[in-house]
């Protein structure tokens, strides 16, 4: 892990995107929390702040999606993925490293946007609005939600790494294959399910229960002859009628 | 945008929709989890690129890759290994399938660190290599020799655990490959690709301590110390390795190679693209491995080179077209010579040089006279002698020579000509 924060550090495209993405998605809604004053009607207040707090679950989708779509396809393209695999690493050390490498940053930068939107709110904003958005619920989703999340969207990247012939692909794949798990949140968002912790902790089981088969069908995909010659054997066998 | 991302999209996308307008509680469910199935082994089934791949790694790495066919698995039961030497670990392996027996009881094998039995790669209906069987003795200079797409790569990613051999068996730092134990053997192992495959925003030591880490060493600084000593790049220890050039990427892709102090180090054309001063370095790293007591399996295009470091080569076009001594396949492939160069030409040579004891022919070039004999030690004084009788005026009199080069053309030019490549 400490190589790829290295990596990480001295590659400017991770940090803009770590830095600028995650403004991107969230500085409209929360502009217009904070142009919401006590006057506005409730129920529209509750759907703004839904909506805002779920735009922060992107970003542990996306980011992390972004930065695993490169972790094998990355090693095959700079020519470090065969002595790599040459060394006595396992499949499982490998995809842990990968994937904590892009999940730590990641929720740490969305926690980070996510603390510094509440203060603000709590300080900044109208009541009506501080008080929609600091409840129990929300703060637990958030926490809950965006390592859940964030792993799904690094299984998604990995899975495509895996497989793809190209940086820009992987990445623009990874990033739409992984938005889905946002349907989880955006019912409790959308108030489909009342929004309390019961229901986030529901949510959070669910999503931990897709991150597990989604770790299986990554683990299952990483065959080393697979990732060097780009074919499994099982899938080359069924090719070549034997 | 691929038609896969657009697709999985769309049916995410239909997903949220249907089941936020939940026409009923229950119906929105079912259909919200039957569109999540749906959606999952979509995005499992044509996640990516797969085919595109197989086409782009077909092209690289010497055409030796691409697809798969039926593996032979050695069944080994479970058992720890951590305190067994090689030998062992091969005999407790060898006693539940005994397909090393031979290799085991073998008093010449018994010397061997590679031992490779008729051993055949096919990536679906291409063969990679076919049948191919040698030993590497401890401590040697192995040459692999082939021109591109022989299935040089294949065999040492093969021999290196990466891919699974379709047939045949292997045995690598006493090990069997495809064992169930291939860690054992990348423990013992190291690879040094054409491509140094270096981390080119991290610094040479940083690269190195990372690698280090993978073999599972703590205190990895002077395991570090020693390598960058010993490929003379101590002073450079803490340079980008993006910063440097390719004899010195080459190099540090050495030193790599020798952090965890391997029996086996697999060099896969590791001069390609340098320039003389920076091939003679590398060479003198491989001499200098040799004299550590390290196997190298050498793998070359550079003739010279195999001639220059080799203590024996193979020679590979699909299937193993020759190994053993450089001497020896030069004695097995042409008749040895003798050369003769006379200050004017011989007014008989046939009555001259025919009749000379030990001389089975001859033929005249533009410098003289090539006389193929049977013993040079024999026929050699008896020239000299019928030269002088015959008042010839003798310039030289030498052994003929015949490079590597004249081998390999001879292996691999017959193919060429035979249609074969």
């Amino acid at each position: 892990m400490r190589k790829e924060f290295r990596e990480y550090r001295r590659n400017r495209f991770i940090i803009y995107t770590m830095g600028t993405l995650p403004l991107i998605f969230t500085a409209l809604p929360v502009i217009s929390l904070f142009s919401i004053s006590n006057s506005e009607d409730p129920s529209t207040v509750k759907t703004q702040v839904a909506i805002t707090l779920l735009l922060l679950l992107v970003i542990p989708v996306v980011l992390p999606a972004t930065i695993a779509a490169y972790s094998v396809i990355g090693e095959r393209d700079q020519g470090t993925l065969e002595p790599l695999l040459t060394t006595p690493i396992s499949r499982e050390e490998f995809l842990l490293g990968k994937s904590l490498a892009a999940t730590i940053p990641t929720v740490g930068v969305a926690y980070a946007f996510f603390i510094v939107l509440v203060v603000a709110i709590r300080f900044g904003a109208s009541s009506i609005v501080a008080h929609d958005v600091w409840q129990p619920s929300w703060f637990l989703a958030e926490l809950l939600f965006a390592p859940l999340l964030a792993a799904w969207s690094v299984w998604v990247g990995t899975a495509i790494s895996a497989r793809s012939s190209d940086v820009r692909v992987a990445q623009q794949l990874g990033t739409l294959a992984s938005l889905p798990a946002l349907v989880l949140p955006l019912l409790m968002s959308l108030q489909v399910f009342k929004p309390t912790a019961t229901v986030a902790v529901v949510i959070a089981l669910a999503l931990a229960g897709i991150d597990v088969g989604a770790w299986r069908v990554v683990s299952k995909m990483f065959d080393r002859e697979r990732l060097i010659t780009g074919a499994s054997a099982v899938t080359m066998r069924a090719e070549a009628g034997t | 945008m691929t038609w896969q991302g657009w697709l999985i999209t769309a049916i995410a996308l239909a997903g949220a929709i249907g089941a936020l307008v939940g026409v009923k509680k229950t119906t929105g469910d079912i259909l919200f989890a039957g569109i999540l199935g749906l959606y999952l082994a979509l995005a499992y089934s044509f996640g990516g690129t797969k085919r595109q791949v197989i086409a782009n790694a077909d092209a690289s790495a010497e055409d030796d890759v691409a697809q798969e066919t039926d593996v032979a698995k050695v069944t080994v039961p479970a058992a720890v290994y951590g305190s067994q030497t090689p030998r062992e670990i091969a005999e407790a392996i060898t006693s539940h399938t005994g397909n090393f027996a031979d290799a085991v009881d073998d008093p010449e094998m018994n010397d061997s660190v590679i031992v490779v039995r008729h051993l055949t790669k096919q990536f679906g209906q291409r063969v990679a290599f076919e049948d191919v069987s040698f030993s590497v003795r401890r401590g040697e200079v192995f040459g692999f020799l082939g021109p591109n797409g022989a299935g040089k790569t294949s065999t040492v990613r093969t021999l290196s655990t990466l891919v699974t051999p379709t047939s045949g068996t292997a045995e690598v730092a006493g090990i069997p490959v495809n064992s169930g134990h291939d860690v054992e053997i990348r423990q013992r192992i190291a690879v040094m690709t054409e491509v140094p495959g270096l981390y080119l925003r991290l610094s040479v030591t940083e690269n190195l301590a990372f690698f280090a880490g993978l073999y599972g060493y703590r205190d990895t600084q002077p395991r570090i110390d020693r390598a960058l000593e010993a490929v003379n790049l101590s002073s450079r220890a803490n340079d980008l390795c993006g910063s440097l050039s390719k004899g010195l990427r080459q190099r540090v892709g050495l030193a790599r190679a020798l952090l965890n102090e391997p029996e086996i180090v697999f060099l896969d054309e590791p001069t390609a693209g340098l320039d003389p001063v920076a091939s003679l370095e590398v060479h003198n790293l491989i001499v200098a491995l040799r004299d550590r007591g390290v196997t190298v399996f050498l793998t070359t295009h550079r003739l010279d080179e195999a001639e220059k470091l080799c203590d024996r080569v193979a020679i590979l076009n699909t299937t193993l077209r020759t190994v053993g001594r450089i001497d020896d396949l030069r004695q097995r492939m042409f008749q040895r010579s003798v050369l003769v160069s006379t200050l004017a030409p011989l007014t008989n040579p046939e009555k001259i040089l025919s009749p000379i004891a030990g001389v089975t022919g001859w033929s005249q070039d533009d410098t003289g006279y090539v006389l193929t004999v049977s013993d040079v030690r024999v026929a050699a004084p008896a020239i000299t002698r019928a030269l002088v009788a015959a008042g010839a005026d003798v310039l030289s009199l030498a052994e003929g020579h015949h490079s590597l080069e004249e081998v390999y053309l001879e292996l691999v030019g017959a193919a060429v000509k035979g249609g074969e490549l």
